[in-house]
């Protein structure tokens, strides 16, 4: 109970700091005070908050529907398989409207990541960082693709956005899909018992009843379609489905009933606070929240590999 | 009843089990033995509805079992596999908790809640519910993993090797347990067990399954197959019999 209180007061305080710094200030500057939150501070700040909450989701889900709590979709694959479908739509219908992009990017991510499901069931289980391997190599491969893709079709700049999650040019109007995310976490939270259930293996989860195959595969598709929505508004964010859910099951478990909200909680406030980080540090100019994350999401994950586990309790 | 019509099962091209015909009574224990490699855990897959039979059928209490609805299945079979290589941090509560989860679905009610403590109490995990599974020794993690199958309520309990890694007194406690929920009444349930242990087959089953190269080798009341001639068959090793004040015991000789 007190870690929600602290969590909570934590999220608020990032909330308020958020609003409150920018390359404009809020109390000197010549701008509307309410017109700068509304348009620019509150929209980047829930993008932040959204995008946060649903990559460390998407993490869980396939950590559970692969029993590997290595892996995350951002290092295997989703994001690039996301552009693949982007490009290819760019190129075909290059005036689609945004909601058809999104659905061909979600697509893509699908596929990418039903590819990745595929090879994880083909090799050996006996090593866990075999996998996050593979994962890498996969997302090595389609992002060579898309690269070359891009360089062929003169369309690097796109790419770029794509690949690097950033928050700057979020404004009002340019950002809605991403509360999408909000729903998607609705529907993984009637799904929590049983994405729990996958993480004990196809076996066991099925002698308990739960139909396996389409239990993985409802919970692909919800992982592709928030890659895709983070991907197409924002950029691809890695590490924070790794991190975030390997801190919190650390200290609290792996029941997801209980958990999925600190997970949400934590990747919203994890992507905020890199975010606000980006903003500070070479004021006014920024450094992608991405890059930050980076730097402090690879630190952390060192630690935890590095750590003595902790008796946690549920 | 289970029962298992000329059964044949092939993984990856290579044949597990080859025509195999038997009856698997509701009442009693009935212990699948036989050498390493025999095909035991596959006939007890098969019967879980884990794994699905290349030719033949398994009828679990008059119904296919691969035709079963998910849900039904659960609330008619619980199957402990040998794959308990839990990599999820879940509590003993939790985890025998989700037992009752096919009759619940993520809701439990106070009757799920009172199944789940009987079945702590009953595997003595009472003062470990609200411990890691993952930080618990190999017999107290088999001991929740059977509670989990136990609290299950299922008509047929179906264990892979329960016994491994247990110590003598939960062992005999757990045979003792499944020998009296298994016997005639209101509550009996068939259990099916993989065992290498035969003299805990000698002592509590009532009836015997013997595999070997993937094929019935015998099929029986216990005491008509844990003798010398059969097991000397099936092991290719002699045996000898002994009797004890619990009953008559076989050693390989």
């Amino acid at each position: 109970m007190r870690g929600w209180l602290w969590g909570g007061a934590g999220l608020l305080g990032l909330v308020a700091l958020s609003l409150s710094i920018g390359a404009a200030s809020l109390w000197t500057s010549d701008l509307n005070t309410g017109w700068l939150i509304a348009v620019s501070r509150f929209p980047r700040t829930a993008a932040a908050l959204l995008a946060g909450a649903g990559l460390a989701l998407a993490g869980v889900v396939v950590q559970q529907a692969v029993q590997n709590r290595f892996v995350e979709p951002g290092l295997s694959g989703t994001p690039e398989a996301a552009m693949l479908g982007l490009l290819g739509i760019t190129l075909i219908a290059p005036g689609a409207v945004l909601w058809v992009k999104m659905a061909v990017a979600a697509l893509a991510a699908l596929a990418g990541t039903g590819l990745f499901l595929a090879l994880a069931t083909r090799i050996p289980r006996t090593d866990p960082m075999l996998l996050p391997l593979v994962g890498l190599i996969h997302a090595g491969i389609l992002g060579a693709v898309v690269t070359w893709i891009a360089w062929q079709a003169d369309l690097m700049q796109y790419l770029g956005i794509w690949q690097m999650g950033e928050f700057s040019g979020v404004v009002q109007g340019r950002y809605e899909l991403l509360w999408g995310i909000a729903a998607l976490a609705a529907l993984l939270y009637a799904l929590a018992d049983r994405i729990t259930l996958l993480g004990l293996g196809a076996d066991a989860a099925r002698a308990l009843g739960l139909d396996y195959r389409q239990t993985v595969a409802l919970g692909l598709t919800v992982v592709a379609a928030i890659t895709a929505l983070v991907v197409v508004t924002v950029g691809a964010l890695p590490f924070v489905g790794l991190v975030v859910p390997n801190v919190v099951s650390r200290f609290r478990g792996d029941n997801l009933a209980r958990n999925l909200p600190m997970v949400a909680l934590g990747g919203a406030g994890a992507v905020l606070a890199a975010d606000i980080l980006g903003r500070m540090l070479r004021h006014p100019y920024e450094v992608p929240a991405a890059t930050v994350f980076a730097i402090a999401g690879a630190g952390i994950f060192l630690w935890l590999l590095h750590a003595a586990p902790k008796a946690a309790h549920g | 009843m289970i029962e298992i019509r000329n059964v044949s099962l092939s993984l990856r091209g290579s044949a597990i089990l080859h025509d195999i015909t038997a009856g698997l009574p509701q009442t009693g224990i009935t212990a699948l033995i036989g050498p390493n490699g025999a095909g035991k855990s596959s006939l007890l897959h098969l019967c879980a509805g884990l794994l699905r039979p290349s030719g033949g059928v398994i009828a679990v209490d008059g119904g296919d079992v691969t035709r079963m609805a998910h849900r039904d299945r659960a609330r008619r079979i619980a199957v402990l596999t040998q794959a308990q290589a839990l990599g999820s941090r879940l509590t003993v509560g939790d985890l025998v908790g989700f037992g009752r989860w096919p009759h619940h679905l993520g809701r439990p009610r106070e009757a799920d809640r009172q199944v789940v403590a009987e079945a702590l109490a009953l595997f003595d995990l009472e003062t470990l519910s609200g411990r890691q599974v993952e930080t618990l020794s190999g017999g107290q993690k088999a001991r929740a993993f059977t509670a989990m199958a136990w609290a299950q309520s299922t008509p047929w309990l179906l264990l892979d090797e329960p016994l491994a890694a247990l110590d003598p007194r939960f062992a005999r406690d757990l045979m003792a347990r499944l020998h009296a929920m298994s016997q005639t009444g209101p509550q009996a349930r068939g259990v099916v067990i993989v065992v290498h242990d035969l003299n805990a087959a000698a002592l509590w089953a009532d009836h015997v399954v013997a595999l070997r190269d993937g094929r019935l080798f015998a099929d029986g009341p216990a005491a008509e197959v844990l003798t010398p001639a059969t097991l000397g068959a099936l092991f290719d090793t002699a045996f000898g019999t002994v009797d004890t004040p619990r009953g008559r015991l076989v050693y390989p000789a």
